[in-house]
């Protein structure tokens, strides 16, 4: 028996997690697929916002201001890709200066920090790149961070101070006993069961699916998709805050930003669509997004696209997060409808979660010694006289697998070998970045999949690209087969 | 810290080419970088025949060519450091470089020549539409995978591009027992060599759709079904000319790009046609002491070119650092006329160097009857030369005397087209 189960390893799961590996509790977090972080947490815009969207006196805008707060020092204490860039609301005519001044005072409602309103020259300062504006609305508290990493890092400090995480879990059940919970899960084929006293639905777009095991879902979730350009870092420079457009008649307008790691990205589009896990990209789409992002950037050079993707909002007919008690009973909580700011957020959801499961009974004593900070190892990074001392210690930070990003062996191995270890490709670029550059694991993929396959003692075969079935290769050539 | 009058980067076949070269005009202590745990660069996977025709005059695989430069090497006392990955390069020609034994080190050459090679264009690059599962490869990894590693990456297989290495890919899978459903090209005409048209498309029944374009990859986790169109004269999809096959893999071969971010971390310009370094006719590069040469300087069909321009590179850093010399501050600029994407070198030194140039280019559409024409800034024709086919993917090359030059500062190479229909 469980103190907690969790739901889902995404960013509000694997935040959770941390915050409760505080206590002494005894947590376990069920994931559905092979690794954290690979539902929406890995494919959104790692935009830490700065908190003038939502309407003041949401619980959105209070979570949003107190998250980014908390993200920029998560990520000191984690090691976690974040800079704190700023953003600009860009308004193009006197409509859109009056959209910003009302962002402006809603900011300043919501307790954001250093909001100004910038003039047209002061914008082109700033950012010589950009098309001619009247005015835009600067927040120096927005900045970008690497979701996944953030992820990753709080699962590993959370792991490491006893949460059991068990992926490749997909939970298809629960039962209420009027104390503690009977939570079933498919593994493998295999039905297992887990038990515990208190449960929390973390699992983003999926929640309603979870929510509905106990509850009918005081809400219908309408799934959304956004998709988006990622360029090479030679574009990374084109501009250096979050360049947003205001909201108008038109839409939401896209946003073109440096990302934590120095590419450009840009995007969002936003449609409906039936389907929850699909993530596909389309010609009209993407065409929308670089028709749209032209509005503020007509330099942007798309022949140094390096790659596109989408992610899904878990929208419904709310705005705002549905973070609630399960009207069965308050030893469950359900975070729903968590969208855009959700990543910036999630601390301070977690925060939030921790006293609503206090509130409902669960006890918090903290424990005598918990570790706080968790670091890995980034050889491009190191000073020449660290890079020496490494290698010197272990070679394999000698050898560089992954050539556009510079990545070495030893990092790979890291990787594999971490708290959460990495046992598919895309694991292992979401750890330490090898293939995230322009060659997108051209050069590098064979040699990462005999590393995994190296360290797991796994045959080469069963190493995945990303999520299970997602295979490389299917066996031996006839010369491979002499060779073995 | 190391020293070396002269420093390689890249042991493909231009790197062991520039090595002998120089060494033969009396350089004695080189050093050839190599990342990879062997020398011979991306001959290494290239497993088919039909590499040395024109240096050799015969037909050799891949490796078997590698293996003669590598053999060379092994005859002098060139230094060739391994598994060794070049880091950064910066103006005053220090290399910063990393291995297992060494660890971090640094490299001062007096020269040094650029042979890194090229990458391929990936997915992203061309953003094709679709989810993203596994079995999307570039050709050339799948080669890799199948000539090196020993693993098959798929059993029902769509090529988009008809470049080489994509119609070499087209036989090698088959060979290893895998169907190739189709190779598909936008372009209405094919970017591969003749030869291996008929070779690994036509002795194999593979379709060829020329005008077409992947326009859909299906599939959750690994590739399902490839959606194909057809294009207009714009490239455009034309919708309801879809085709759906139903495979597990797609292989790309949609272009090389020269690997020149080491080439911008030295400061040295790049042609945006080429996408290589701007160059003079000695190879040199616009920072003195410079030199490039193979795949990094621009993307070659054919090894034998490549050697050929290596050796060129070899001589002139031998040249320059046995007896120092600098260029012109007036070279002659070449510039592309119609028809022309591209030359190599762009810049002639009349003052220093060989009295005969080899030019390369490559013309941007297919032509068919034209005349090669250089032309000086005062309309004075320097060079004329009729030839009856030009396509994009074959390289042109043509020998310039430079003392046509004399006198002149720019010269323009284009195609006069139509008059000279056969
Ligand atoms: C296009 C887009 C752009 C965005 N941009 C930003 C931004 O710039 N800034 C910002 O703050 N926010 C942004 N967001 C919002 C942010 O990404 C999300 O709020 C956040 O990632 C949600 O995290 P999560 O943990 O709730 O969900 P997820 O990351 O989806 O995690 C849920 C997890 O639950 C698992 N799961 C589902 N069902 C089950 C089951 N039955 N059993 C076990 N596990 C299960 C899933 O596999 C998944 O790993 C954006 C979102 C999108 C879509
Ligand atoms: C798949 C394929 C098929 C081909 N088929 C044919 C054919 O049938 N016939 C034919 O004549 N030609 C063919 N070619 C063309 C010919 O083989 C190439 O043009 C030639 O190999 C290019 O030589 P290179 O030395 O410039 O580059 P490469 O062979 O790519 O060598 C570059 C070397 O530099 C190394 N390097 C790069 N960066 C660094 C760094 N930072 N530090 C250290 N080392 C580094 C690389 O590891 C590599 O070994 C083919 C080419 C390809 C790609």
């Amino acid at each position: 028996m469980y103190d907690v189960i969790i739901v889902g390893a995404g960013i509000c799961g694997t935040s959770l997690a941390r915050e409760l590996s505080k206590y002494r509790l005894s947590v376990c977090c069920l994931e559905r697929e092979n690794d954290v972080a690979d539902g929406t947490t890995k494919a959104n815009s790692g935009i830490v916002h700065a908190g003038y969207d939502p309407l003041p006196g949401t619980q959105m805008a209070k979570l949003n201001v107190v998250g980014n707060a908390m993200v920029e020092q998560l990520c000191k204490d984690l090691d976690v890709p974040y800079r704190k860039n700023g953003s600009l609301v860009l308004a193009f005519d006197d409509d859109e200066m009056k959209t910003i001044q009302t962002l402006y005072e809603r900011g300043v409602a919501n307790g954001v920090p250093d909001l100004s309103i910038l003039s047209g020259e002061e914008v082109a300062k700033l950012e010589p790149n950009l098309n001619p504006v009247k005015g835009a609305l600067y927040a120096k508290s927005a900045g970008v961070v690497s979701p996944w990493e953030l992820a990753i890092a709080q699962m590993e400090v959370a792991v490491q101070n006893g949460v059991e995480l068990y992926l490749e879990r997909e939970v298809n059940g629960i039962t209420w006993n009027g104390e503690s919970f009977a939570v079933t899960a498919a593994h493998n084929g295999e039905t297992e069961s887990y038990e515990a006293r208190y449960l929390v639905n973390a699992a983003g777009v999926d929640a309603d699916t979870i929510e509905s095991f106990i509850n009918e879902p005081p809400y219908h979730t309408k799934p959304n998709k956004g998709q988006y350009y990622l360029l090479d870092k030679s574009q990374g420079n084109l501009v250096h805050t979050v360049v947003f457009q205001c909201p108008s008649k038109l839409g939401k307008g896209v946003l073109v930003s440096p990302t934590a790691h120095g590419n450009l990205i840009v995007g969002p589009d936003s449609v409906d669509q039936p389907d929850k896990d699909d993530v596909s990209v389309t010609a009209d789409r993407l065409a929308f997004i670089r028709n749209a992002a032209a509005r503020s950037c007509s330099k942007i050079n798309y022949r140094d696209s390096i790659r596109n993707f989408a992610g899904i909002r878990a929208q419904s007919e709310q705005d705002e997060f549905l973070i609630h008690y399960s009207p069965v009973t308050n030893q469950m909580v359900h975070l729903a409808n968590i969208k855009s700011p959700g990543l910036t957020s999630s601390p301070a959801i977690a925060l939030e979660v921790v006293e609503m499961l206090q509130k409902a009974g669960l006890v918090l004593e903290e424990k005598d010694s918990y570790q706080t900070t968790r670091r890995f190892p980034r050889f491009r990074e190191l000073s020449e006289e660290e890079k020496k001392r490494i290698i010197e210690k272990d070679p394999r930070y000698g050898r560089i697998i992954c050539r556009c990003e510079s990545i070495t062996e030893g990092e790979i191995v890291a990787a594999v070998h971490s708290p959460v270890p990495a046992t598919t490709v895309d694991a292992v670029k979401r750890r330490c970045n090898a293939g995230m550059g322009r060659c997108q694991g051209g050069f590098c993929s064979p040699r990462v999949v005999e590393i995994i396959a190296r360290e797991l003692h796994r045959a080469p075969e069963s190493i995945c690209k990303d999520k299970a079935g997602s295979y490389i290769l299917i066996g031996k050539t006839t010369k491979g087969e002499e060779k073995a | 810290m190391f020293q070396y009058d002269l420093a390689i980067i890249g042991g493909g076949p231009a790197g062991l080419a520039a090595a002998v070269s120089a060494w033969n005009e009396g350089v004695r202590s080189i050093v050839i970088i190599e990342r990879d745990d062997v020398t011979g660069g991306i001959l290494n996977q290239c497993i088919h025949n039909g590499f040395g025709l024109h240096y050799f005059k015969e037909e050799l695989t891949g490796p078997e060519y590698a293996g003669r430069f590598e053999q060379m090497v092994a005859e002098t006392s060139i230094d060739v450091k391994k598994q060794t990955m070049v880091l950064n390069i910066t103006p005053e020609k220090m290399i910063y470089a990393v291995n297992p034994t060494d660890g971090y080190f640094a490299i001062s050459a007096k020269a040094i020549v650029l042979s890194m090679g090229c990458r391929e264009r990936t997915r992203g690059a061309i953003s094709i539409p679709g989810d993203r599962p596994s079995g999307v490869f570039t050709a050339g990894t799948a080669q890799r995978y199948v000539n090196i590693e020993g693993y098959m990456v798929g059993k029902r297989v769509v090529i988009l591009g008809s470049g080489d290495i994509g119609l070499i890919m087209a036989r090698r899978m088959t060979l290893e027992g895998a169907k190739v459903l189709a190779v598909v090209e936008i372009m209405p005409y094919s970017n591969g060599l003749n030869r291996n048209l008929v070779q690994c498309l036509d002795d194999y029944d593979i379709p060829l759709y020329l005008s077409h374009t992947v326009t859909d990859i299906r599939g959750k986790r690994r590739v399902e079904q490839v959606v194909v169109s057809k294009v207009d004269e714009n490239r455009a999809p034309i919708p309801g000319t879809e085709m759906t096959f139903d495979c597990d893999t797609l292989l790309l071969s949609v272009g090389l790009i020269p690997e020149n971010e080491l080439t911008k971390s030295a400061g040295i310009p790049i042609d945006r046609r080429s996408n290589g370094a701007i160059v003079f006719d000695d190879m040199q590069t616009e920072l003195e002491g410079v030199f490039a040469c193979g795949n990094v300087l621009h993307v070659h069909d054919l090894v034998d070119f490549v050697t050929a321009e290596s050796m060129k590179a070899g001589k002139s850093a031998a040249q320059y650092i046995l007896y120092p010399y600098q260029h012109t501050d007036q070279p002659v600029e070449l510039q592309n006329g119609p028809g022309v994407t591209y030359t190599v070198p762009q810049k002639l030194d009349l003052t220093a160097g060989e009295a005969k140039t080899d030019l390369f280019f490559r013309v941007n559409h297919v032509i068919h009857g034209g005349t090669i024409t250089v032309q000086a800034e005062d309309g004075t024709v320097l060079f004329s030369r009729k030839k009856a086919h030009m396509l994009p993917a074959e390289m042109e090359k043509i020998t310039l005397d430079k003392s046509w030059f004399v006198g002149h500062h720019t010269a323009t190479v284009s195609i006069q087209e139509g008059a000279n229909e056969k």
